[in-house]
């Protein structure tokens, strides 16, 4: 399992650095969601895909029997798809207003607070 | 129970929370917030006592024992750095007061900010990696609305850029925190150090650390990947553009410092060399950038990139006194870059400008203005007796004795080049005449308006902590070292946060 995923996370990066460096700015936030799922996926990955039980320990034992699947990276993941979610949210305003103000989609005439 | 280490958090979210019941009010908004910054002062200087006292400070969230829950820690340099934030929230909401348009206490203002200062406090007490990560964001979120207010085409851009790099960083954050969780199996720092220890794969450890040090090195606008700073940090209201300037990119700083002597400490060799030439980068090209700038705020912007070096040198030569120079440099920068900012604020407000090129003829009427410029500038150069020059001594002279030449002496060439930015900035906004076509009626005005004086008490205010700093260093430089010790044995740190494990 872990080759295969490892795989989809590597498509997934290269996929959302490529949107990135594209002039369109709706196509710099396509890329920005890519790579937070990319993200996920990678922490999901390296903490180990492991088939287990739900890490319930039975009344009166001290250690829970047989394997049981860690919750700790999804617990992470959810948090980190909750926060990309609204970060998420307030580009999609952002490029909307930007639009609106500057009358391009194109990074490359966005130069003026540049140096 | 430690309240004081969870209260630095608490505040300022309560005082935003508060802010968004009484959005109709911008009165009562703005009385909360000036309260709740007094507040927020008043917790850190009690963090700072009692980690004085005790050390460490240690809360575990919810009281969950490390390494399971969350845990909140104090040493000595997050106390000093929530005190700066004290102090910077604090001068920002009176400058507010008068400089913020009431449009944009109508969109919000106050509240974010507030959620800003409670992110930006997290971040310097959290003990737990990915808690770390979060409080970023509540800091970012709230530093992308801030940057926007008002909606301007500058504005905008700046924006697109600031956003989107912050996001790369984050994303990059992200990462390492998975593949070190998959390494290590903990989320807590110092557990993080301990069985960092213990891992065969050095490889993969090297891979991570420099991953981290992407991450932050992007947030606190290192050499190669600053860029973003200087294009947005001048394009928002002025006094977002000081309270960035102030507390965001030192908390990159901070995270580098608190990863890079905690965790990352086993191959200096490779981390520290790495950090060392990037820090010589980042002195260079802010200050060969801001040499080449006309406007008031954007040389400020490129100068906060060269002084994130002198930082960075501090922590990449790894010596007790690096480290005691990279911590005083941190103090001094904070408070007078955001003095500096509100000052160009106040130009702005009397001749309608930034553009030095249209400013002109300040020394002549406001005597009291270009003197408080003055001492900050110089400051920031590195003329004694003024705060920039000790910090800026202890750094090059922790250079000299690690023998590190090159970059000593590109630190000394950075201290003229900063002393020719701001001579540049005397001498056009302050020294030369009021050119023709910019409106200098209000610089004639004889008596200074009621909201004009509410801009200038925390510049006074600022000015008068440079000047302590500089002739009563003694103290400063005590605590500096106190919390350099505590950072070159990491032993201690763990102890306090793992020692309450049964």
């Amino acid at each position: 399992m872990e080759p295969i995923l490892a795989i989809a996370v590597g498509l997934l990066y290269a996929a959302a650095i490529y949107m990135m460096l594209r002039r369109s700015i709706v196509k710099l936030v396509i890329g920005l969601m890519l790579l937070s799922n990319a993200a996920n996926l990678l922490i999901f990955t390296s903490a180990g895909v492991t088939r287990g039980a739900p890490p319930l320990i039975p009344e009166g034992a001290a250690l829970p029997d047989g394997v049981v699947a860690d919750p700790l990276p999804q617990a992470l993941i959810l948090t980190a798809i909750v926060i990309a979610f609204g970060v998420l949210a307030f580009a999609v305003v952002l490029i909307h207003r930007a639009y609106a103000i500057l009358h391009t989609d194109n990074l490359d005439q966005m130069k003026d607070t540049d140096t | 129970m430690s309240l004081e280490v969870a209260l630095p958090i608490v505040i300022p979210l309560l005082t935003g929370a508060l802010c968004v019941l009484f959005w109709r009010s911008n009165i009562m908004q703005r009385i909360l917030s000036v309260v709740g910054s007094i507040a927020l002062l008043a917790v850190s200087i009690w963090l700072l006592t009692s980690v004085y006292d005790q050390g460490h400070v240690v809360m575990h969230m919810g009281n969950w024992m490390a390494p399971f829950g969350i845990t909140l820690v104090a040493d000595m340099l997050s106390a000093i750095m929530v005190l700066l934030t004290g102090m910077m929230a604090l001068a920002i909401a009176i400058y507010s007061l008068a400089s913020a348009s009431t449009t944009h206490e109508k969109f919000g203002y106050y509240p974010l900010m507030h959620l800003l200062l409670a992110g930006v406090a997290g971040s310097f007490l959290t003990g737990d990696i990915f808690n770390l990560y979060v409080w970023f964001e509540v800091m970012l979120v709230a530093s992308f609305a801030l940057l926007v207010l008002g909606g301007e085409r500058a504005q905008m851009e700046g924006a697109v850029k600031y956003v989107t790099l912050n996001l790369l960083s984050s994303a990059i954050f992200l990462s390492a925190v998975g593949l070190l969780y998959g390494v290590v199996g903990t989320l807590n720092m110092a557990d993080i150090a301990v069985k960092l220890g213990e891992v065969e794969n050095t490889g993969l450890v090297d891979v991570i650390a420099v991953m981290f040090l992407v991450a932050f090195g992007i947030k606190a606008a290192a050499f190669p990947l600053f860029f973003w700073l200087p294009a947005s940090y001048h394009t928002g209201p002025v006094a977002v553009s000081a309270l960035f300037a102030g507390l965001l990119t030192k908390v990159g700083v901070y995270a580098l410092f608190r990863v890079f002597t905690l965790i990352f400490n086993n191959a200096p060799e490779f981390t520290h060399e790495l950090l060392l030439w990037i820090a010589a980068g980042t002195m260079l090209t802010g200050v060969l950038g801001a040499a080449a700038q006309f406007e008031f705020r954007r040389i400020l912007s490129f100068h906060i990139v060269s002084q994130i070096g002198y930082m960075l040198l501090g922590l990449a030569l790894y010596t007790p006194l690096a480290l005691i120079g990279g911590v005083f440099y941190i103090m001094h920068h904070i408070i007078v870059k955001t003095n500096l900012f509100l000052i160009s604020g106040i130009a702005h407000r009397l001749l309608g400008t930034y553009d030095l090129k249209k400013l002109g003829g300040l020394y002549k009427s406001k005597p009291i203005l270009s003197l408080l410029f003055l001492i900050p500038a110089l400051s920031l150069a590195g003329i004694p007796p003024l705060s920039g020059f000790f910090a800026k001594f202890i750094v090059i002279r922790a250079g000299i004795e690690a023998e590190a030449w090159v970059v000593t002496g590109i630190a000394l060439l950075v201290g003229l080049l900063t002393l020719y930015s701001m001579i540049k900035i005397w001498a056009e906004a302050f020294w030369k005449k009021l050119p023709d076509g910019t409106d200098g009626a209000s610089l004639e005005r004889g008596r200074t308006s009621g909201s004009l004086m509410l801009m200038y008490a925390p510049v006074v205010a600022l000015a008068a902590c440079t000047l302590l700093i500089g002739l009563n260093g003694q103290p400063i430089y005590d605590m500096a070292e106190f919390s350099a010790r505590q950072l070159m044995d990491p032993s201690q740190y763990i102890n306090a946060v793992l020692g309450g494990r049964p």
